[in-house]
């Protein structure tokens, strides 16, 4: 079977032209990305708007249209939409609690060999601590489509974290539901919970390793990091010998915090969090090469999910080694 | 006209003086240094009605220098969209009224506060309105000292790029700020020149001259195609004659003695 390999960037985009149709009030609002180069807007032209490279002036501006009843998607880079424009996304959309949709191209290391400046890393660290906030990472181009449509009439703001370049589909995944965990492995010995392309692959890939070592690993895609799906963690957690977590983001404030910091609310567990270490990414390469080199590779899940089971000194060993690349 | 508006400024700045006299204090000379700028707004110029506060073709009032809540919540009262009296529980457990604008208070738009949001925020009601094809104009009155945040030049340039002439930024140029005078911590002249290079049609007035800030928000745009920037040269602390012209006026508890002597110096009882 041909894989079939999308950016989540791109479906989105021909996605919203569709939407633009579909509904009046819905307005593109462009920080000079290029997304939108050479696209034919057709009778919508007119609620395509390109501010230049404005990124706060933007936040602002979508801010005064969503209060005059539009609904505007606003383009950006997800560095710059999280850092760069962060108290106009705070104090103008998030306290104002506008319909906002923030479309966060280049998160995680999808740019690459562009650089630190261009990677996002506590992208889903910043917007999660925002009241009214809804945070959603799809993992490939249908969970793109099935998850805009899910957030199209939310009277809040909702950030939509999207990577660069294409990614295989989800293999065997329905479409997601807004706000609920998916399991597209269901044995919950140990438990691996995921988000964005790369992880959720490389978690399944993981689980797929750990059955051959006897070791039955469930998966959750955790499409949805906000509001995040309580119940449907802890109803597969209670029992599990370990809890993992894998994301494409520094361990500080994403994936791994909402689920310890979930856990430990109620019935905390044993938690083993991958994601990229407290550091900026030190070395040259393209997507796939960055994610390899900090593990976040189905091998290296695997072999550190194992090591942890083996017993509290290998679990702290293994943290430790997880310093920088190649670690 | 003129005498009406005269008479409801002086009821607003008393208003804003007995605030700056409650147990919070507050920023009583940018308060008064743009009482006049929102007296000839909501009496000779905003498309506005207290009674139909979302009607969608209203006229949009952004206070970017969102520091003088307080006159902005003594306008509205005067205006009638606040209940009278409501000010004078201002700052206090139980009132909607915080030191910088809040939407519960009725009337006000947007929360501002933070320095160099508002033009941003006005260029989005701006767009929107022109995309509806609503005549609705859109006024925001800045702070000189604010004009130092970087983000209210990328908003000036972007409003400038797309051509939103109804859009209205009013400049409070009072000349002073937190911890001295403008020119002496960041200076922004020549501010007149440096708006029209940004593309802005500009023009400058006396802050404190109802008939000429009304005549000349009254006749926007100015020029077809570019928003107008109002540069309305004011005097911080403006009626009150102890603490006008000085930093000291920023932010002021008023003592009774004081308070009282502010009153009469407004014409007000004592």
């Amino acid at each position: 079977m041909e894989e079939v390999r999308e950016a989540t960037r791109t479906v989105y985009r021909d996605h919203l032209i569709a939407l633009m149709r579909r509904d009046p009030r819905v307005i593109c609002v462009d920080s000079d990305t290029g997304l939108f180069s050479g696209v034919d807007f057709g009778s919508t032209m007119d609620r395509y708007v390109n501010l230049g490279i404005a990124e706060h002036t933007m936040m602002g501006v979508a801010a005064g249209m969503a209060a005059s009843g539009w609904r505007p998607y606003v383009n950006t880079f997800a560095t710059f939409a999280t850092t760069r424009a962060l108290e106009a996304l705070q104090i103008n959309i998030a306290y104002n609690a506008l319909p906002v949709r923030i479309m966060a191209t280049h998160s995680g290391v999808s740019a690459g060999h562009l650089g630190p400046t261009h990677h996002a890393l506590n992208d889903l660290a910043v917007t999660r601590t925002l009241p009214a906030m809804t945070v959603v990472v799809p993992a490939d181009g249908p969970s793109t489509i099935a998850l805009l449509d899910a957030v199209v009439d939310l009277p809040g703001p909702v950030y939509v974290r999207l990577g660069r370049g294409p990614t295989p589909h989800i293999p065997g995944a329905a479409a997601p539901v807004l706000g609920e965990l998916q399991a597209l492995r269901t044995e919950y010995d140990v438990v691996l919970v995921a988000c964005g392309p790369r992880p959720v692959l490389a978690a399944l890939d993981a689980a797929d390793a750990l059955a051959r070592y006897g070791i039955g690993a469930g998966v959750l895609h955790a499409h949805t990091v906000k509001p995040f799906d309580r119940a449907g963690l802890l109803a597969v957690t209670e029992r599990a010998r370990l809890v993992v977590t894998v994301e494409e983001h520094w361990l500080a404030g994403g994936l791994g915090a909402v689920v310890t910091e979930t856990l430990c609310d109620s019935v905390p567990r044993p938690v083993l969090r991958i994601g990229l270490p407290d550091a900026f990414v030190s070395i040259v390469g393209d997507h796939d090469e960055i994610l390899t080199a900090y593990g976040l590779t189905a091998e290296s899940v695997a072999n550190r999910v194992r090591r942890t089971l083996a017993g509290p000194h290998a679990a702290s060993a293994d943290q430790q080694q997880r310093g920088g690349p190649n670690g | 006209m003129t005498l009406e508006l005269f008479e409801r400024s002086q009821r607003i700045r008393r208003r804003i003086v007995d605030a700056c006299a409650g147990p919070t204090g507050g920023h009583l000379g940018g308060s008064l240094s743009c009482t006049d700028i929102l007296t000839v707004l909501y009496f000779a110029v905003l498309r506005v009605e207290p009674d139909r506060p979302d009607d969608p073709d209203r006229d949009i009032f952004l206070l970017s220098k969102g520091h003088a809540a307080i006159a902005l919540y003594a306008t509205l009262e005067e205006r009638g969209f606040v209940p009278a009296g409501e000010l004078s529980r201002y700052g206090r457990p139980g009132s909607r009224m915080t030191g910088h604008p809040v939407r519960a208070v009725p009337g006000v738009e947007m929360p501002t506060g933070s320095l160099g949001h508002g033009l941003a925020l006005g260029l989005g009601f701006a767009l929107s309105a022109r995309l509806a094809g609503r005549s609705s104009r859109v006024f925001v009155v800045v702070g000189d000292g604010e004009l130092q945040e970087g983000s209210c030049w990328e908003a000036l340039q972007c409003a400038a790029a797309h051509r939103a002439d109804n859009l209205v930024s009013i400049v409070d140029r009072n000349g002073l700020q937190q911890a001295g005078l403008t020119e002496e911590v960041s200076p922004l002249e020549p501010l007149a020149d440096r708006l029209r290079a940004f593309g802005w049609a500009v023009r400058e007035v006396d802050g404190h001259d109802h008939a000429a800030l009304a005549e000349a928000l009254s006749t926007v745009p100015w020029k077809a195609g570019h928003p107008s920037a109002l540069i309305a040269r004011t005097v911080k602390g403006m009626g009150v004659p102890m603490l006008a012209g000085r930093v000291a006026s920023h932010y002021v508890t008023l003592n009774e003695r004081n308070h009282s002597r502010a009153l009469r110096q407004l014409g007000g009882a004592p």
